[in-house]
């Protein structure tokens, strides 16, 4: 129990205190690299807009997320079913997925000019989708033949076989995949906030940090994203040990 | 009609890229309400088919499987299947791995009577104590025996094995052949059982069939009487090395590696 609490708050201290002695050793002015010690005093000063920036951020990546989880888990049991349909969607899949977000960012923005929300969502969701998708299919398509075989020998229905064995055998895979989308919305959401001209979110805090060149609020920015994603991830590590704990192994 | 399992003329191809593949040809064979049949037979010869079949899992291109007088034409809860591999659901204890079939077959059976059947035939099995387990926890040699605890949960009438125990060590295989036989003893059921064991063929059943190579159909049947229970002993007597010896040399016609006509070293 001390070792998983103590040692990573020291590590995090050591990190600052490394970063600190960087800038002040090379005595970089602000405007090249912020120090640790610049930047509460750039979040008390815009403390507020944090906290209704950080909101907004927070709940675009989770509801891009949510819907990344729906059509991925959607896709994922269509693939993972009907072997045509996977050779079908596939390439597309990929093909799509292969397309650099950055580059559908701006047109997104142009599309949908001022629907910040909508664009934003609609991002975290196309950059976090891929890896749900393709983890349900695999982990359905992969289930082993004996698995149906015991159930449907005994007369159940395709739902009940799904239900029993094919949804609870695939959440490991499901939760894996989770993990890193998380991570990947959270870049859509900041993508589009930073592109989007009159911007709300973090990402927008971010840029008029950038127009302004006031380099402390831009690092204390950086500081709240990395907080944020942290907080989403232990979330997504918390239900996977619900749903999904028996998959750990005890390792002695 | 005669056997609890009555299959007659049954003829099974597979469609493939290159054609149909047949399987079985026809073939018939009958077991009786409480028998134990061993099926043996060169590897790809169509017996992973004939279990699905009387599993109700597949239909047969030609021919009829009947079970207590009933066509097979699709699964029926009162069959219970354990393969090579235990496929125990890992999410899950080991009791509640044994009770699955009564979550899907309709039993009258209280909630609480459901869960003292499981813990008794595990107890039967020698797994009392390893109830709240994961499968996980558990040995190879214990997880099949679970497994074959979840195949007799329901009270099938029919209980079909398709290779139990070729995974496992030759000890602990040999326990489980003894298991098997208390398993029998109480908790009667007519089975089946598929196995590239001449021993554990003529240990755990009372005939065992050849099948010819693809498309398989009854090469040989050997009954093998017995008179009170079997031990392991019985093994090593100089009728089982004879038994074993014909069936070899079945195996080797149906493999075509001796002429049919180079009949049995009886």
């Amino acid at each position: 129990m001390i070792r998983r609490i103590v040692v990573p708050i020291v590590a995090t201290v050591v990190f600052l205190v490394l970063w600190e002695l960087l800038v002040w050793f090379n005595d970089w002015p602000n405007y090249l690299m912020a120090s640790p010690s610049d930047l509460p005093a750039a979040v008390t000063k815009y403390w507020n807009l944090f906290l209704i920036m950080g909101w907004q951020t927070l709940w675009r990546t989770v509801a891009g997320l949510l819907i990344a989880v729906l059509v991925g888990v959607a896709f994922g049991m269509i693939m993972g079913f009907w072997r045509t349909m996977r050779d079908a969607l596939y390439p597309l899949l990929v093909g799509f997925n292969a397309i650099p977000k950055a580059t559908v960012v701006p047109i997104v923005a142009l599309i949908f000019v001022g629907a910040h929300d909508f664009n934003a969502v609609m991002i975290a969701f196309m950059i976090s989708f891929f890896p749900i998708a393709v983890s349900v299919s695999i982990g359905l398509s992969t289930l082993e033949p004996e698995y149906r075989d015991i159930l449907r020998s005994l007369g159940a229905s395709r739902s009940t076989i799904f239900w029993k064995i094919a949804l609870p055998k695939t959440l490991p895979e499901f939760f894996g995949a989770l993990k890193v989308s998380v991570t990947l919305a959270f870049i859509g959401t900041n993508l589009m906030e930073i592109v989007s001209p009159h911007g709300r979110g973090l990402g927008a805090l971010f840029d008029s940090g950038k127009t302004n060149s006031d380099y402390p609020l831009m690092f204390a920015v950086l500081i709240a994203l990395a907080f944020l994603g942290i907080v989403l991830y232990y979330v997504v590590v918390v239900l996977e040990t619900i749903f999904a704990g028996w998959a750990e192994r005890e390792v002695n | 009609m005669t056997g609890l399992i009555e299959i007659r003329n049954v003829t099974h191809a597979y469609v493939t890229d290159t054609g149909p593949l047949p399987v079985l040809n026809d073939l018939s064979l009958s077991i009786p309400e409480g028998g134990f049949v061993a099926v043996v037979g060169p590897s790809g010869c169509g017996k992973s088919t004939l279990t699905r079949l009387i599993a109700g899992l597949m239909k047969p291109d030609r021919g009829k499987v009947w079970l207590h007088g009933d066509i097979v034409t699709s699964p029926r809860s009162t069959v219970g299947m354990a393969f090579q591999n235990p496929v125990l659901l890992e999410w899950r204890s080991i009791l509640k791995n044994v009770m699955l079939p009564l979550e899907i077959v309709p039993t009258r059976l209280t909630r609480r009577e459901q869960e003292d059947r499981a813990r008794k035939l595990l107890a039967l099995v020698g797994l009392e104590g390893f109830e709240d387990k994961r499968p996980s926890e558990l040995s190879g040699g214990m997880r099949q025996r679970a497994s074959l605890c979840r195949a007799l949960v329901h009270q099938p009438e029919v209980l079909i094995l398709d290779e139990p125990f070729g995974a496992l060590d030759a000890f602990t295989r040999e326990d489980l052949w003894m298991t098997m036989h208390n398993l029998k003893a109480e908790e009667p059921f007519t089975g089946v059982m598929i196995t590239h064991d001449l021993r554990e063929s003529i240990f755990l059943a009372d005939q065992v069939i050849v099948l010819s190579g693809r498309p398989a159909t009854a090469q040989h049947v050997m009954d093998i009487p017995s008179a009170g229970p079997r031990v392991l002993d019985d093994l090593y007597t100089p009728e089982a090395a004879d038994r074993l010896n014909v069936l070899r040399r079945q195996i080797e016609i149906a493999q075509g590696r001796a002429p049919a006509n180079a009949e049995t070293g009886e």
